[in-house]
């Protein structure tokens, strides 16, 4: 290989620690740059946009991704998942990706857009006399990119794929890039910073074992799909003839699913069967004592948000903040579990479902999958109330998630080899209060991290926009230590405030 | 909201001290009490008002969420009004010299309870960033 490729050599890949000469002996191009943040997704985009409030100009900072726009991704994810930009994602009225103060809420800003009482009263009402209200993902992603026009986003994206990121000897980090093929005149190029910063996201879909295992066994894509994959085939082919459907998961993913199907079976008066399989079942209220009591029932266990409320700022925060971390495993495990929002509409559906028996939700545990004849699925089950059961399916979705395993991603995967950082019990960084991965600090450089990849740590709902305003006001604050941007007094932030009210741009 | 304890009780202080302030001496010439009554009302409030949070605090934990609904932020002003009526008429609260009319007291315990609900669920946000991320804490 040539030394001058710009490219990287065998040297650069073997070695955890990079000398600047080793990087420009390699030929790969040396960018200087304050802050980088890898990802960008929301938490790359909440981060700068914290930043940039504080004071911090557009050219000390880098977004480096392979997304044209912060929220591509999630639009990707929610609309596949059955929320598109006109359904009510699963979010507060105050959690705003692009609005770090929460206020005026997403109801506020819908009622005044629409000249509509209805989410005032609602969010006045909710929870007690009405559902939770959730802004429509269509609102979200208006309101981000207004807010990555006003702080110069699109000036600090530089696009490509971030394939490691390597402490550099005197301090600081090179993070490789490889930008779009063309774009320029090497493989590689280098951004040499003294903060990281790393918001990557799921790693990949994650798939129950029973359904991998028969996805690889049979090369089958087209009958077996995940929730989080574009399955609109499964909706059309319903939509022609009549069919029979598993649904597996007990998330928000599945009901909105089983919402997709009911709607559409009532709408063209289809005669869809939906088999439902719960591995957990639940069946009530449940938990230790009164005061820890979640409601549930028909399979479902119900909880307004990914966490129970007060974990994204409240009492659950602050008890699990002080925890130790044997407290913590203890508090992680009763509040953990599969939940979904008791919303009136969708409720109302399923108990439509059940009287005109074409919804069947069925308690088992699943043995095999396997094909019949005719090319339809046959899903063996074991049920400890009743003798194994076969449900013969034309489809089965799998709604139970997203894979987080760390060593899937590659960036991260680098960063447990060669950066220092350290799995945690829950298999995501170690990190600290202000997010730093510990172990992966170098002389006065610091990285951070947020969103999934900090899960098990002193805050449960990092996965959440709020989880990410979070991280990205703890990092903050760690860097205005580090004397990288302003303070957020009162007086900035209400200056700040109506320059956000005004879009005009932070000062 | 989703306070905690500590939170619930620096939040009401701090927003009696300020937000009440004001609107009391705003409102104390509009109404025929003495601005050493109204803030003397306000004073028992706030004393008063700590053991109402112990309360709060305890039923909040039956709550799975731990929240407190804006709706109730609101409609706790009327058993916290109603006793706060008791006391003034028992002249249980100390120093307040003369009678102060129903219709008074409702007026003044009324507006500064709505400006202070108003304030802590919009504008506070602004001016601490991570006030609704500590709990409702501002120490």
């Amino acid at each position: 290989m040539s030394v001058s490729s710009g490219d990287l050599t065998p040297e650069l890949l073997h070695s955890s620690l990079w000398g600047d000469a080793l990087v420009e002996a390699a030929g790969i191009p040396v960018y200087d740059m304050q802050l980088v943040t890898v990802g960008g997704g929301l938490g790359s985009f909440t981060l700068l946009d914290v930043l940039r409030i504080r004071g911090v100009a557009t050219s000390a900072m880098r977004v480096l991704s392979t997304s044209d726009s912060p929220w591509q991704t999630w639009e990707y994810l929610t609309r596949v998942s059955q929320l598109p930009a006109h359904e009510r994602i699963r979010s507060d009225s105050g959690a705003r990706p692009d609005n770090i103060w929460g206020f005026p809420s997403y109801a506020v800003q819908e009622a005044w857009q629409d000249r509509s009482v209805r989410p005032l009263l609602q969010v006045l009402t909710e929870p007690v006399m009405a559902d939770f209200y959730s802004p429509k993902a269509a609102l979200v992603m208006r309101t981000v990119q207004r807010e990555a026009d006003r702080i110069g986003y699109w000036q600090m994206l530089a696009k490509g794929q971030v394939r490691m990121v390597r402490k550099r000897l005197g301090g600081g980090y090179f993070t490789i890039l490889t930008p779009p093929a063309g774009s320029g005149p090497t493989k590689r190029v280098a951004l040499r910073s003294r903060f990281v910063h790393l918001a990557v996201g799921y790693p990949g879909l994650k798939f129950l074992d029973d359904l991998q295992e028969f996805r690889q066994r049979q090369g089958e894509r087209y009958r077996v799909v995940n929730a989080y994959e574009p399955h609109e085939h499964v909706y059309d082919q319903l939509s022609k003839r009549p069919g029979v459907v598993v649904v597996r998961g007990a998330g928000i993913v599945a009901s909105r699913v089983l919402q997709r199907l009911i709607d559409d079976r009532e709408r063209y008066g289809l005669r869809t069967q939906i088999v439902h399989l719960f591995r957990t079942y639940v069946t009530g209220s449940h938990g230790p004592h009164a005061f820890m009591r979640r409601k549930g029932g028909d399979g479902w266990a119900y909880q307004a948000f990914t966490m129970p409320k007060s974990a994204f700022g409240g009492q659950l925060k602050a008890q699990f903040r002080r925890a130790t971390p044997e407290r913590r495993a203890r508090l992680a495990s009763l509040v953990a579990g599969t939940t979904t929002p008791k919303l009136s509409g969708w409720q109302e559906q399923l108990r439509r479902a059940r009287r005109g028996n074409w919804y069947h939700p069925v308690h088992a545990e699943v043995e095999r999958i396997d094909l019949a004849p005719d090319g339809r699925l046959v899903t063996y089950t074991n049920s400890a109330n009743s003798a194994p059961m076969q449900h013969v399916s034309d489809f089965i979705i799998d709604c139970t998630g997203l894979e987080a395993d760390m060593p899937e991603h590659r960036v991260l995967d680098d960063l447990l080899r060669h950066g220092g950082a350290r799995p945690n019990k829950a298999g995501r960084l170690q990190v600290g209060e202000h997010f730093e991965v510990l172990g992966a600090e170098n002389g006065d450089g610091v990285l951070y991290a947020s969103g999934a990849a900090t899960a098990g740590n002193h805050f449960l709902a990092v996965d959440s926009f709020i989880g990410m305003q979070t991280a990205a006001l703890d990092i903050a604050d760690d860097l205005a230590g580090r004397g990288f941007c302003g303070g957020l007094g009162p007086v900035r932030s209400v200056s700040q405030w109506i320059r956000w009210a005004a879009n005009r741009g932070p000062a | 909201m989703i306070p905690t304890l500590a939170g619930r009780l620096q939040t009401r202080l701090f927003v009696l001290a300020t937000v009440g302030v004001v609107l009391t001496a705003l409102l104390t010439p509009l109404l025929p009490m003495s601005f050493g009554d109204a803030f003397l009302m306000l004073l028992a409030v706030a004393v008063v008002g700590a053991g109402w949070e112990l309360l709060y605090h305890l039923l909040m934990q039956f709550r799975w969420d731990k929240d407190w609904p804006t709706l109730f932020g609101l409609v706790t002003a009327v058993p916290e009004g109603l006793l706060m009526w008791g006391l003034l008429d028992l002249g249980l609260v100390p120093g307040v010299d003369g009678p102060v009319a129903f219709w008074a007291f409702a007026v003044m315990f009324g507006v500064v309870w709505l400006g202070q609900w108003l304030f802590v669920n919009g504008p506070m946000r602004v001016l601490f960033v991570k006030w609704r991320h500590r709990g409702g804490r501002l120490l």
